[in-house]
């Protein structure tokens, strides 16, 4: 406790109130450090344990991993990941491009445009859909909106076949595409990208915004010279956490996306069918035993997990170096 | 219940940086001691050495030696959280802890300390409460949140948490200048109080508040603009402000600058 | 600037008359047209979502035996004409949600402190870059991580508890983050206000700190919890379903509310009971989750601290 009038006060009052302290403090911060250590070592131990069990699958492996379009994981094993790259990163980048404009919109609608009173309940409405859980999305887009869907997607291909994007597949019927995914992936990402476009769109300086004005700019020249700018570092940092995302959604794809049959011709078609990393490793877990099979689904979800590893790792370095410069 | 200071040849620095320069100067006991200067010339820095605060920011360290009636606040093995229980510390803006009630905000130290014994704390917070000024005014409502005081009675509630925990010294770092002119009288008037049990240093930009409240006063300067602040003279408050002994003190109290 | 530039001399007009082209008016009124509409499109599947899930899956909610009964007696899912209860799969949904929390909050939040209070220099960094790394690690990813040490490693049997480690992975960054961003609004003035009194800085942090932004991180562990209670992907790996309701966290099966959609979503065309269970158990998890991120929201809202 502390001195009292007449006793030897100072320093030191009560040495093992002192010691208990230090010693608090040291437990304390031996603690804090102690998790904060614990999360760097959990990204260490999964990509370990992911290396550790991919790599006997792949040294068993028939075809060529990068290359193989098959995916065949009883011994003899060939797989490859060529066909679920390509649908996994079709659909991401597919619901990015989507996703994008719509988040910018809404961001700058939420900042800038919408009246005092509608912005926080307008903000809200847009966090819920990414309170949506992800099942309720593949249920709602497989069985509700797929069937509404097709009849659009033949007219789409009717008008475009002659692009490659989007020609037809007479394997899959019924809308459950790649197209259908993209467009859901986009609905699903699209809060988490408002929300920091959002929040940087919100920093731009009112002064310069006033100065435009004062000057006769439009409000949406204000908007283009002085908002959007300062928002673009934040908008693709942004663009890439969906991304990540997108290219990790699981269960909605698994139950929108029709699979497709072995040895399917390949197709550069939006309108084709199949799996993506994430869906096919999903689909087929029942059927996971230990072994080498197993190992060949690690091999695939190591290569989601450096996939997603690469954007958000983008995504962080853009927000980094946007702050050392404005700092 | 007051000691005394020696400050010998004490530089600060923050990492590379040299904030104030070889200072040296003694704090009489129940005394008021102010630190006057133009902003930047290093007298909050300084004040925060005599009760380690500044250790709280990254990378911030002392040469030299401040001593409390011959007791080295920098010797080894001095916990700097004793010190600060000992050297008391009122800042620039009122900072009552919003989570507590006023009760539990002059009580902080004491109970954040581990005392329980209700007389004990129920004495400590009356006599802390008068002793600041303010027990007239809140002693209807203890229980209401620190922070549903007027911005000057909440800084006599932090100058009453400070003194709960009975230090030795009391720092106040521009303790009125987020207060508006009558909070700013009350403070002072309270300053004057204070001494009687307490050895006070004020750090102000307030001239005028250094010659009401203070009984010596030490004047910082700057030699140039990145360069460390200094100690440039300390005297009884009335010499300094009649005939002081350097020109540049003369210069800054009369306005030509700062 | 250099539309600005561009468009701000040539005023046509003179006096109160605005000296903008009508060219340029018209531009930003299209843009103000589309930027309410891309909101007004964002509207749309959520309130397409809404009503399907309401009104698909509402009338078996009604039922009583919805909440007390589980599956059992049922048979094979999809052959037998009664919805029954999903009492199994609500009480495992909010079982795996809560042994997660119980796990994942604490970590986070003493690294949130860390980050913080006590973090600096390169070790700082590391550990918040690997938290940005760790909320973008795919849900089904940590499933397969403990799935590769639980079974292939240690060649253990799943238990229910194997799903809340891999929720744990998702949950830890998720409210780490909110965590720091609520004890980064702790302005430094209470901290210091503390040490001042003598309050060592763990007692500080414990008893000023943390109280004063709680609510905001009891608001994040509510929105954690909402988030892992949703989660499909890592049970489909880690947690087989069950008919039967099972408490126990370390042993046996144990059904969640995702795992019942997903085991008779294949009957659903085919089966209008089914489907009866299939909507009804999406409607109860979209109501739990955010009924749970509402009220994580409003208690963040009402007992925020004003200072």
């Amino acid at each position: 406790m502390v001195g009292r009038a007449g006793e030897p006060v100072g320093l030191g009052p009560d040495r093992r109130a002192a010691a208990r302290g230090r010693r608090g403090d040291r437990l304390f911060h031996g603690a804090a450090a102690t998790a904060g250590v614990l999360v760097v070592l959990i990204v260490v131990l999964i990509t370990v344990f992911l290396v550790v069990h991919a790599v006997p699958a792949l040294l068993h492996d028939q075809a060529n991993f990068l290359t193989s379009r098959s995916w065949d994981v009883s011994v003899p094993m060939s797989f490859g990941i060529l066909q679920l790259l390509w649908t996994t990163v079709a659909t991401s980048v597919l619901a990015l491009a989507i996703a994008l404009p719509f988040s910018v919109g809404i961001a700058l609608f939420l900042t800038h445009y919408a009246p005092p009173w509608l912005s926080r309940p307008a903000a809200v409405l847009i966090d819920l859909l990414a309170a949506v859980p992800s099942i309720v999305y593949g249920l709602w887009g497989a069985y509700i909106v797929a069937p509404k869907f097709a009849p659009i997607q033949d007219g789409i291909q009717h008008l475009l076949g002659w692009i490659p994007l989007f020609g037809g597949v007479s394997a899959i019927s019924g809308g459950t595409t790649m197209l259908l995914v993209g467009i859901v992936l986009a609905i699903m990402v699209l809060p988490i990208m408002t929300a920091i476009n959002r929040e940087v769109l919100a920093k731009a300086p009112a002064a310069q915004q006033e100065a435009a004005l004062a000057i006769g700019a439009t409000k949406w020249e204000m908007v283009r010279t002085a908002v959007l700018p300062y928002g673009r570092a934040g908008i693709i940092s942004g663009a890439m956490l969906g991304l990540g995302r997108a290219l990790g959604e699981t269960i909605a794809v698994m139950f929108i996306l029709s699979a497709l049959p072995q040895g399917s011709a390949w197709t550069w078609s939006l309108f084709n069918g199949g799996e993506t990393f994430a869906s096919k490793i999903a689909s087929d877990a029942a059927e996971l035993t230990p072994g080498l099979g197993t190992g060949a689904y690690i091999a695939a979800g190591l290569v989601l997990f450096l996939l997603t590893f690469v954007v958000n790792a983008v995504a962080r370095l853009i927000i980094d170096g946007k702050k050392d410069f404005s700092e | 219940m007051s000691k005394r200071v020696d400050v010998s040849d004490l530089h600060v620095y923050y990492g590379d940086f040299k904030a104030v320069e070889d200072v040296t100067m003694t704090i009489a006991p129940r005394s008021v001691t102010a630190f006057i200067g133009p902003s930047g010339c290093g007298k909050s820095t300084f004040l925060r050495t005599l009760n380690r605060m500044h250790e709280v920011t990254p990378g911030g360290r002392v040469e030299g030696t401040v001593t409390l009636d011959s007791e080295d606040l920098y010797a080894p093995g001095v916990d700097p959280v004793a010190v600060r229980r000992t050297i008391g510390m009122v800042f620039q803006r009122p900072n009552p802890f919003p989570t507590m009630s006023i009760r539990n905000n002059v009580l902080a130290g004491l109970r954040l300390n581990g005392v329980k014994e209700k007389a004990t704390l129920d004495e400590t917070m009356e006599r802390s409460l008068r002793a600041a000024n303010l027990w007239e005014e809140v002693k209807d409502r203890l229980g209401k949140p620190g922070v549903s005081l007027s911005g000057g009675q909440q800084q006599r509630l932090c100058i009453a948490r400070a003194i709960a925990v009975e230090p030795q010294v009391l720092l106040m770092d521009e303790p009125c200048s987020a207060l508006d002119p009558i909070s700013t009288l009350a403070i002072e008037d309270l300053i004057g109080r204070l001494k009687a049990d307490y050895t006070v240093v004020v750090v102000t930009h307030n001239m005028q508040q250094a010659a009401r409240v203070s009984d010596s006063t030490a004047f910082f300067n700057l030699a140039a603009t990145g360069k460390p602040g200094r100690l440039v003279e300390m005297n009884d408050t009335a010499t300094i402000f009649s005939t002081p002994s350097q020109r540049v003190t003369e210069d800054y109290i009369s306005g030509r600058f700062g | 600037m250099s539309t600005l530039l561009r468009a701000a001399p040539a005023p046509r007009t003179t006096a109160l008359a605005p000296g903008r082209s009508r060219g340029r008016t018209l531009r930003s009124s299209a843009a103000t047209a589309l930027i309410w509409l891309a909101f007004a499109i964002a509207l749309v599947p959520l309130v397409w979502i809404m009503w399907t899930v309401l009104s698909r899956g509402l009338p078996s909610m009604l039922h009583l035996t919805w909440w007390n009964k589980d599956q059992s007696g049922v048979g094979p899912a999809g052959f037998d004409h009664q919805v029954r209860g999903a009492r199994h799969a609500i009480v495992g949904t909010l079982l795996m949600a809560a042994l997660t929390s119980l796990i994942a909050v604490p970590i986070a939040i003493l690294t949130a402190i860390y980050l913080v209070e006590y973090g600096r220099g390169r070790i700082a960094r590391i550990v918040s870059f690997m938290v940005d790394i760790l909320s973008g690690v795919p849900s089904i990813v940590a499933a397969l991580f403990i799935y590769a040490v639980w079974v292939t490693t240690f060649k253990l049997t799943l238990v229910p508890a194997c799903a809340s480690l891999a929720l744990v992975l998702l949950m830890i960054p998720v409210v780490t983050r909110s965590a720091e961003e609520m004890l980064r609004l702790v302005p430094n003035e209470l901290r210091e206000a503390a040490y001042a009194l003598g309050v060592p800085k763990w007692k500080t942090i414990l008893r000023v700190v943390l109280p004063s932004c709680m609510s905001g991180i009891v608001t994040g562990g509510l929105l954690g919890f909402a988030r892992v209670a949703g989660e499909t992907a890592p049970l489909l790996l880690v947690a087989s379903y069950t008919q039967f309701l099972n408490q126990n966290m370390f042993s046996g099966s144990m059904a969640a509310l995702p795992t019942l959609i997903n085991t008779n979503v294949q009957f659903m065309s085919s089966d209008p009971i089914s489907a009866d269970r299939v909507w009804g158990a999406a409607c109860t998890l979209i109501v739990l989750v955010l009924a749970i991120n509402l009220a994580g929201r409003l208690l963040g809202h009402l007992t925020r601290v004003k200072s």
